[in-house]
């Protein structure tokens, strides 16, 4: 028991704390230009949407999703984005729920500019899989809450930490189910193309993609939801919208204005799951596949 | 040396080799000095899937390769286009030999010169089927009119111009496929690859676009390499079949000749059950005719070959060996009797039924009962080949239907030159025969 406890105590402290706490001041010092840029950009992005998304009446933006759904879904879908975007309207949080709206538009849009390209990449090269894989991995289990700190490191408090944060957090699932996708192809089509002499680009253009569309679209609605996951814990960091209405009613302990927040973003999620999942099924491959289960 | 491009093969493969693995080289180095890959190969983590490979394809003929599934086939069909680089030997393309093309080179060749029909189809699913008709014309780089028109003439000739607006999965099987047969077409190769291209269908539905993909070939004359593991399909299809085995080519002939002389045991086996009447023909069961007189050497002459060979009718050629007809007996008997001179008066085509030398065994059942006497077998140039007599048939019936194998060579007649049927045609009339000598019915195995 002694030798074990003494072996026990003798354990050193592996430091990964400090060298990444090293790497972050290291890259605050050296990278600053760099992180500026994104910042600008980002908040050239979200901010202008944000206003945008504000700007007419709640009512109007209402009718504008209500139509959204009916033209991709049908008048079922358009009727309910109608009441439950209605209801969120009636409330006195509709700007937050449209800024929470533009943040996870924006994250979705450069966590799939990410991902989309390396998920291609990744599919190509099983290589690069074997490295990339273990790395998503990490990304996804690391607790959200950790992104935050080297975030407001670099960025300082605002929308463009939370916004960062939710770009590394929501961008596995694009990389995964492209790759996915783009490997579930059948092999004999791709050799087909081959056969006739079409160059690796053009089959990945003509062939590979539009049959991979139907999963990369799952991809892509799996990364929309974990971007709206994450705006709560991005209000924290003075992301604003939703996140910001629900952890004030935390520290205030108002449950009714939690609860008003939380409504307001599963109906956010809901809508956006809906038509992001529409999109996915009026593809070419998507039709093709549902031709040959009914055959 | 400028060759013209007549006599240059389609394709020619030479020393062809493909191993899989870690130590392929190791392998290569075992193989080429003659090692068999079951015993020295064994401990090395390869797989040879083609050895040694040698053949060439001629320009306008169907070359079937025939074996069974892991013999090699398709792993041999896709270093044909260079889906697949060997890892030793040369494929030559119209004398050009791929295996030394870049990338780019290699795909411009497939353009232009190979297209290929898959096993199970290779569909765009998301795309028309005109679309997909038209694919290689696409990646060709046509304006879509142009396109457009030869990829509906190419669904037209296969039957499915009312399709082109469809997607593939609102087509048949067979219908798919022959949308891969118009992709193929459309392309305007003179080289097509099928790789197990019919198998996937239902054997009526097999049956059917056989014959379109024969009757096609009729009209295009495209030299088509077929890869199937169906016998059948290989006799029907096939001008010539090559038998692979484990990675090698055992045997490369006519469907005839593999059935008739089979190189080894295992062809031998593989064409144990097969309906040989449908593929042996006439000149497989045909035996060298007792009496043969020129006409021009007169009655008595007949007379005495009749006398000679105990039969009732001897068969009578005329220039250039060129079959005329019989004379009976009583005919030739009359005819001394009578004083006359010219057997061409009493030249009959009544007593024995002609076959040509290349219709199957099947078909020769009618006219053998019909016949007095031995039916006469007449090559394309109209001379006696030989002659089917009923027993003659009726042997070759019961030695087709047993092991091939078991058939030795049977002993041919000591006092004849030519060994062959074809060959006792151009000999002398006068031919002393050995009348009790027990005819062989398979006269392909004959020591020739």
């Amino acid at each position: 028991m002694n030798i074990i406890e003494r072996i026990n105590d003798m354990l050193p402290y592996v430091r990964i704390g400090d060298a990444f706490t090293t790497g972050v001041d290291w890259s605050r010092e050296h990278l600053s230009a760099v992180f500026d840029g994104i910042a600008a950009t980002v908040d050239s992005l979200v901010e202008p949407l944000a206003s945008l998304l504000t700007t007419p009446p709640a009512i109007v933006m209402v009718l504008i999703f209500a139509g959204l759904g009916w033209w991709l879904r049908g008048w079922k879908f358009g009727l309910g984005t109608a009441l439950g975007l209605g209801m969120v309207a009636g409330m006195p949080i509709w700007d937050q729920t449209m800024s929470t709206l533009a943040l996870v538009l924006v994250s979705s849009a450069l966590a799939l500019l990410l991902a989309v390209p390396l998920g291609i990449f990744i599919a190509e090269n099983p290589r690069a899989s074997a490295i990339v894989r273990p790395v998503l991995d990490l990304m996804q289990t690391m607790p959200a809450f950790v992104y935050l700190i080297p975030a407001i490191f670099f960025f300082g408090v605002g929308v463009v930490p939370g916004a960062l944060a939710t770009v590394v957090f929501s961008m596995p699932p694009g990389v995964r189910l492209t790759e996915l996708g783009l490997r579930q192809v059948d092999r004999e089509v791709v050799e087909a193309g081959e056969a006739f002499g079409a160059s690796p680009w053009k089959i990945l253009l003509r062939t590979k993609l539009p049959l991979a569309l139907p999963t990369i679209m799952t991809g892509v609605n799996q990364v929309i939801m974990l971007a709206l996951s994450m705006v709560v814990i991005a209000g924290m960091v003075g992301a604003g919208g939703l996140g910001e209405v629900i952890t004030t009613a935390l520290f205030r302990a108002q449950v009714g204005a939690g609860f008003e927040g939380g409504v307001a973003v599963v109906i956010l999620a809901v809508v956006l799951d809906r038509l992001t999942d529409s999109i996915g099924a009026r593809t070419a491959a998507a039709k093709a596949q549902r031709a040959m289960q009914q055959a | 040396m400028p060759l013209g491009m007549e006599t240059v093969s389609a394709l020619r493969v030479k020393s062809l080799y493909k191993v899989y693995g870690n130590r392929a080289d190791k392998a290569m180095e075992l193989l080429k000095n003659g090692a068999h890959q079951d015993e020295k190969l064994a401990g090395l983590p390869v797989t040879a899937a083609v050895v040694d490979a040698n053949f060439e394809v001629r320009r306008g003929e169907i070359f079937v390769v025939m074996g069974l599934s892991g013999s090699g086939k398709s792993t041999l069909i896709r270093m044909l286009n260079g889906l697949l680089a060997p890892t030793h030997g040369t494929v030559e393309v119209d004398g050009i030999d791929i295996t030394k093309l870049k990338p780019a080179a290699l795909r411009k060749l497939r353009r232009e010169k190979i297209s290929m029909v898959f096993q199970h189809f290779a569909l765009q699913p998301h795309r028309s089927v005109l679309d997909n008709a038209s694919y290689a014309l696409e990646v060709a780089g046509l304006p879509r009119d142009e396109r457009r028109e030869k990829a509906l003439e190419a669904l037209r000739m296969v039957g499915l111009d009312g399709w082109a607006d469809k997607l593939p999965q609102e087509l048949s099987g067979g219908m798919r496929q022959r949308v891969g047969l118009a992709r193929a077409l459309a392309a305007g190769t003179d080289i097509m690859l099928m790789d197990e291209a019919f198998s996937a269908l239902d054997p009526l539905i097999r049956r059917e676009v056989q014959d379109q993909l024969l009757e096609l070939q009729a009209e295009l004359g495209k030299t088509i390499v077929f890869i199937t593991h169906d016998l059948n399909e290989a006799m029907r299809l096939g001008d010539r079949i090559a038998v692979m085995r484990a990675g090698r080519i055992v045997q490369i002939g006519t469907a005839e000749e593999i059935l008739t002389d089979p190189s080894n045991d295992y062809v031998a086996q593989f064409v144990a059950d097969v309906d040989r009447t449908r593929i042996l023909t006439a000149s497989a069961v045909m035996e060298r005719p007792l009496g043969v007189v020129d006409v021009n050497s007169g009655p008595r002459v007949a007379a005495r070959v009749l006398r000679e060979t105990q039969t009732s009718a001897v068969y009578i050629t005329g220039r250039d060996k060129r079959y005329l007809g019989t004379v009976t007996a009583d005919a030739a008997a009359q005819a001394v009797r009578e004083g006359r001179k010219n057997l061409q008066e009493i030249v009959s085509t009544e007593y024995a039924r002609t076959v040509d030398d290349t219709t199957p065994v099947a078909d020769i059942f009618a006219p053998c009962a019909e016949s007095p006497a031995p039916v006469a077998v007449v090559d394309a140039a109209g001379r006696l080949a030989g002659v089917i007599p009923r027993v003659t048939l009726l042997s070759a019936l019961g030695s087709i239907s047993t092991d091939v194998s078991e058939n030795t060579a049977t002993p041919e007649p000591t006092d004849v030159a030519g060994t062959t049927p074809a060959a006792s045609g151009t000999a002398a009339p006068e031919v002393p025969v050995q009348v009790g000598a027990q005819a062989p019915a398979r006269l392909t195995e004959g020591p020739a």
